[in-house]
């Protein structure tokens, strides 16, 4: 009945739906900690990555998987770690 | 998905682990939305992130780890300690460099899965034959969208940072003649390029096509983002944050991967989302913004030069500080001058003081003020400002009526009056904080000089407004030791 590309289709289409529904009215307040955050999640594509490195050969698959999974961690692990220090910072005004 | 290797109880195990963690990085990403719950949001959506690696690595297997080990240290490493050192002024720059890497990884996951399956066990017949025809368009997308990504946000990097190779280069647009037809080419040179290396048999020159199609992608990525100029930064920043998501997106097509499609498509909502509220806040449309080359050609349509200023008061730091002495309600105008200043501490020990003196401070915050969404609200976070006397424009405006004392730190285009009153300007019709409404507007800057629009700001001649010539800081310092010195 549906082949796998269209209920990937189905999938992303719905996803963004998804998105659209649960981030709207962000405050400005957020608008960078959730561009930052949002910007982190991108970086899921390092779940690509390993399936392109896995092999230990010298091959510039497993070159090109690396720098792939170099750049999606700097992404996930910065973006994460940078999030969380802004929204430190909001958190503790409301302790004062 | 990966070759062999998957018993079935991991066929299973994986795509639930894998649904688990989408489901989490959306209750992340609602997380975020709140500032009660945002902490927890972004902390939830870092275990989603980490439940998907573990889920990967148990689907790999026994595998040789040595090439994925190095990546996920060195780049550990690098976003760490990059995480932790960057001030918050720095924020839009550091912002912009990670985006470019959620683009810069896409683009090489596309190519090293293409080099993997397709050039190196040196198969015959078409890519689209071998890997699927979805799956090959997509790796056309994902390399397009991914280096766009990339080299548009090192672009904007360099725009935000304000120099390259130690010479200064301006925020201003750099149009070149014909963009939009060089910009199409280009489009189509990469685009065809990558379809052609997916559907002529793989001994046409597979490798040099896809190298093709990736280095106009790149170059695309550059002439698309160097036209826009430094105002229109946030705008661009939240459309190439929801490009990284797309591009994410497209690297699950190809693999055939829900979790990289789902957490793609979050991030490119939650982008375009940013990008629409920030071109609702300079009532332009994003074709305007992207392909309009603001700024550079509007001063013409301007209405005469932006130094022709008559009847301009200016005051030290003495009498501004009489005026605050006075003063029972203050609202403070930050602009993307107080972040070049670094003027943010000042500012609050200023609030506090005043505050101490029973004065009531407010915040006026408009949406684009600034090189980022929401970049005035981390500046005075990062001060310890209470993040509930930030107001919105919306809940701001009608107050001005009723305030004693506006103090505008180096924005101006958002304050300026002409937005509403001239019609034929260039800014006409963008919402603007209506600070010419309070009883005196105290315009701190260091000269008439014209913000970013390249128009005259009437409200430098208001008779209720009183210019304070100098650095943000140096001045707000002086203000800050009269007032103590009054006290």
């Amino acid at each position: 009945m549906m082949g796998p590309l269209l209920i990937s289709i189905y999938v992303f289409v719905l996803a963004i739906f998804v998105g659209f529904e649960v981030i709207t009215k962000v405050p400005p307040t957020l608008h960078t900690p959730l561009m930052s955050g949002a910007n982190a999640i991108s970086g899921i594509t390092i779940v690509g990555a390993f399936y392109t490195a896995q092999t230990g050969n010298v091959a510039l698959s497993n070159i090109l998987g690396c720098l792939a999974i170099i750049l999606a961690t700097v992404n996930v692990v910065g973006g994460f770690m940078v999030t969380d220090r802004m929204l430190k910072m909001f958190g503790q005004k409301r302790k004062r | 998905m990966s070759p062999a290797s998957s018993p079935s109880v991991t066929a299973t195990l994986v795509p639930i682990l894998y649904l688990v963690s989408a489901v989490v990085f959306i209750f992340g990403i609602k997380g975020l939305t709140k500032v009660r719950t945002a902490r927890r949001g972004n902390l939830l959506a870092a275990g989603a992130m980490l439940l998907a690696i573990v889920a990967t690595l148990i689907d790999l297997g026994t595998i040789d780890y040595r090439w994925i080990l190095a990546g996920l240290v060195i780049g550990g490493l690098i976003g760490s300690i990059a995480a932790v050192k960057v001030e918050m002024t720095g924020m839009p720059e550091m912002v912009a460099l990670f985006n470019g890497c959620g683009g810069g990884a896409s683009v090489l996951v596309a190519t090293a899965y293409l080099w993997y399956r397709v050039v190196e066990p040196a198969a015959d017949g078409t890519p689209a034959a071998l890997l699927g025809a979805d799956s090959a368009v997509s790796s056309v997308l994902s390399i397009l969208i991914g280096a766009v990504t990339l080299t548009g946000s090192l672009v904007a990097y360099l725009k935000l940072r304000g120099w390259i190779f130690g010479r200064r280069i301006s925020g201003q647009p750099i149009l070149l003649p014909g963009r939009h037809v060089i910009n199409a080419l280009v489009g189509l040179v990469a685009l065809g390029a990558g379809l052609a290396a997916m559907f002529l048999p793989t001994g046409f020159g597979l490798a040099p096509l896809i190298i093709v199609a990736a280095l106009a992608s790149l170059v695309l990525g550059v002439l698309l983002v160097l036209p826009i100029g430094g105002a229109d930064m946030p705008v661009v920043i939240s459309l190439l944050n929801s490009y990284s998501g797309l591009a994410a997106s497209a690297t699950g097509f190809v693999l055939n991967n829900n979790l990289l499609i789902i957490s793609g498509a979050l991030v490119g909502a939650s982008g375009l989302i940013l990008t629409q509220i920030m071109c609702v806040a300079m009532n332009r449309t994003l074709g305007n913004v992207l392909f309009g080359g603001f700024g550079g050609e509007a001063s013409a349509g301007g209405g005469g030069a932006s130094s022709e200023y008559t009847n301009v008061k200016s005051y030290g730091a003495e009498d501004a500080a009489l005026v605050l002495e006075s003063a029972e309600s203050v609202v403070f105008v930050p602009g993307y001058g107080l972040a070049v200043a670094q003027a943010q501490h000042v500012v609050r020990e200023l609030a506090d003081l005043l505050i101490e003196r029973r004065v009531k401070v407010t915040y006026g915050i408009h949406p684009v003020a600034g090189r980022m969404p929401g970049h005035m609200n981390v500046l005075l976070a990062e001060a310890d400002v209470p993040y509930e006397q930030l107001l919105e424009m919306d809940t701001i405006n009608p107050e001005f009526k009723e305030t004693d004392v506006v103090i505008v730190v180096g924005a101006n285009d958002v304050v300026n009056p002409a937005a509403e009153k001239t019609p034929g300007s260039p800014i006409y019709g963008m919402p603007i904080l209506k600070v010419y409404e309070a009883q005196t507007v105290m315009m701190i800057k260091r000269s008439l000089s014209a913000g970013f629009a390249g128009i005259k700001n009437e409200l430098f001649e208001y008779d209720n407004t009183i210019m304070l010539f100098g650095d943000g800081k140096k001045m707000l310092q002086d203000m800050l030791a009269e007032v103590k010195a009054a006290g």
